[in-house]
């Protein structure tokens, strides 16, 4: 059913009691053209764009839980493209250009709300590096506004401005930042695979990846074998895992992420916030909540949970540049796995072993990157050759020593 | 989540900072094979789900490097002990 005014209209003379579901739920079949596994925004926006971009509709997407239930429904869905490298920007530009025209291209509200993203500064230092930083934008064709202290005042006046510690003396500024709704990215991914004929199986969890001479062919999952002739990893924070059923080993740490939201209050906040002095950003969703989060805990963890330590720290951030923060109450906080890479960037590329295709490294900002990198890894699949936006996304850099860091912290993980 | 320290005793996460996988050991630079196993000692982790040996710094106590044995998947530690023993003991 394609969603419109009409649609609405029809549904609602009859009591909204004939709307159908969004998608099917598929049982899985024999064998598959291409199989993708993990269910979350990149693995679906790759199913979609195999079916749509390449013609490969005989495509199932396989997900251990259910749709929306990992990093998905857990991140604090920003999305923006103010990168420095230029491994990085065009990848991300093309994704921002994505979110741009999402809602028409699925025909579902994704809420892509461009409220702009701004960066604050606090020193002289931190100014140049994000002047550097605004000027490669602006030379990738990317929007970025360098602000100073009054102009962030006259936009955000209800920032800390006093604070001795942490002046805040300025910021970027992406207008063409912003948010997302997470759950309806994934869901208007999934209708619009389901649509083109791809098969979503949910609560289909692999155990074993087989492989026959070098060469990839299929899965064992919990609802049995699956075959098939090509298979692509969107796992996140469970990429090691799956590689090391396949005997790889991979430049990937485990980290858990945790992210708050607040009881709902009034609108107050309408961008997104990010304090230079600590690490801390803030949004406010549409139904209130100011949703925002902060560093990762640091160590190898696979618990969707995280400690205390961090939880103070974020909140010290928030507190040091909104102290208005300090009158809210936290409703809920949640942790997810994060596929964090040794130099910060994601990996989207070829295995060692034929036909199978690894999309993970995407650290903690995979959502923002959900539309380039289903774009970018279906054609990986469909051609068997790196799509340029994505081509610097190589598992091989790191022996080759073509690193794309952007944050200069080296082979230290829980420091990207 | 709290470290045991062998020194200092139980004490709350915020005194410690992570390092990761613990047991990797420089490869020698003068080896035919230094390159790859340098790539592998810099880059490539096992990162299982499940018990894992991890290096810990314990620089709000008594500044030792720590070999945890813990569980990542439950945060249960299975055994704490300082670096310099376990290295001691493994040269014995």
């Amino acid at each position: 059913m394609r969603y419109s005014v009409f649609s609405l209209l029809g549904n609602a003379l009859t009591g909204h009691t004939q709307w159908t579901p969004a998608w099917r739920d598929a049982s899985p079949k024999d064998h598959y053209d291409v199989l993708i596994v993990g269910g979350g925004g990149h693995g679906l926006a790759t199913a979609y764009y195999l079916a749509k971009n390449h013609g490969i509709s005989n495509v199932a997407v396989l997900e251990k839980g259910w749709i929306g239930s990992g990093n998905a429904g857990r991140n604090t869905t920003i999305i923006r493209s103010n990168y420095l490298l230029p491994g990085n920007l065009p990848f991300y530009e093309w994704s921002m250009k994505l979110w741009e025209g999402l809602e028409r291209e699925l025909n579902f509200n994704t809420m892509v709300s461009q409220r702009g993203v701004l960066n604050l500064y606090h020193s002289d230092p931190q100014r140049d590096a994000f002047a550097r930083r605004g000027n490669a934008m602006r030379l990738h064709g990317v929007d970025a506004e360098l602000l100073d202290r009054d102009q962030v005042a006259r936009l955000v006046p209800y920032l800390d401005f006093e604070d001795a510690r942490f002046p805040i003396k300025g910021g970027l500024l992406q207008r063409r930042g912003g948010t997302a709704r997470h759950d309806a990215v994934v869901w208007g991914y999934a209708r619009a695979a389901d649509m083109r004929g791809v098969d979503i199986i949910q609560n289909c969890e692999v155990v074993g990846l087989r492989v026959a001479a070098g060469c990839v062919v299929g899965v064992d999952t919990t609802r049995g074998f699956i075959g098939a002739s090509k298979i692509g990893l969107a796992v996140a924070g469970s990429t090691s895992r799956l590689a090391d059923m396949a005997g790889l080993r991979l430049p990937i740490e485990s980290h858990v992420l945790q992210a708050f939201v607040t009881e709902s209050v009034k609108p107050i906040l309408d961008r997104v916030i990010t304090f230079g002095a600590g690490h801390f950003y803030i949004s406010q969703s549409d139904k209130g909540g100011l949703v925002f989060g902060g560093d990762i805990d640091g160590y190898n963890s696979y618990a969707q949970r995280g400690n205390l330590p961090t939880v103070e720290d974020v909140c010290e951030g928030g507190m040091a540049v909104m102290p208005m923060l300090g009158r809210v109450r936290i409703l809920r906080m949640w942790g997810g796995i994060m596929d964090m890479s040794m130099d910060g960037s994601p990996i989207i590329d070829r295995t060692p072993i034929d036909r199978l295709y690894l999309n993970c490294g995407w650290c903690y900002g995979g959502f923002k990157a959900t539309p380039a990198s289903g774009w970018c890894f279906a054609h990986l699949i469909a051609h068997d050759e790196t799509d340029p936006f994505a081509a610097a996304y190589r598992l091989d850099r790191f022996a080759t020593g073509h690193l794309i860091d952007e944050r200069g912290a080296g082979a230290q993980p829980n420091l990207h | 989540m709290r470290i045991t320290c062998p020194c200092c005793g139980e004490r709350d996460l915020g005194e410690f900072s992570y390092h990761g996988e613990s047991g990797t050991e420089r490869p020698d630079p003068a080896t035919p094979e230094a390159a790859r196993k340098f790539f592998e000692y810099v880059y490539l982790r096992s990162n299982p789900a499940g018990p894992h040996e991890e290096l810990w710094f314990h620089g709000a106590g008594c500044r030792s490097w720590l070999v945890v044995r813990r569980d990542t998947v439950t945060n249960q530690i299975f055994w704490v002990a300082r670096a310099a023993d376990r290295c001691a003991g493994a040269s014995t």
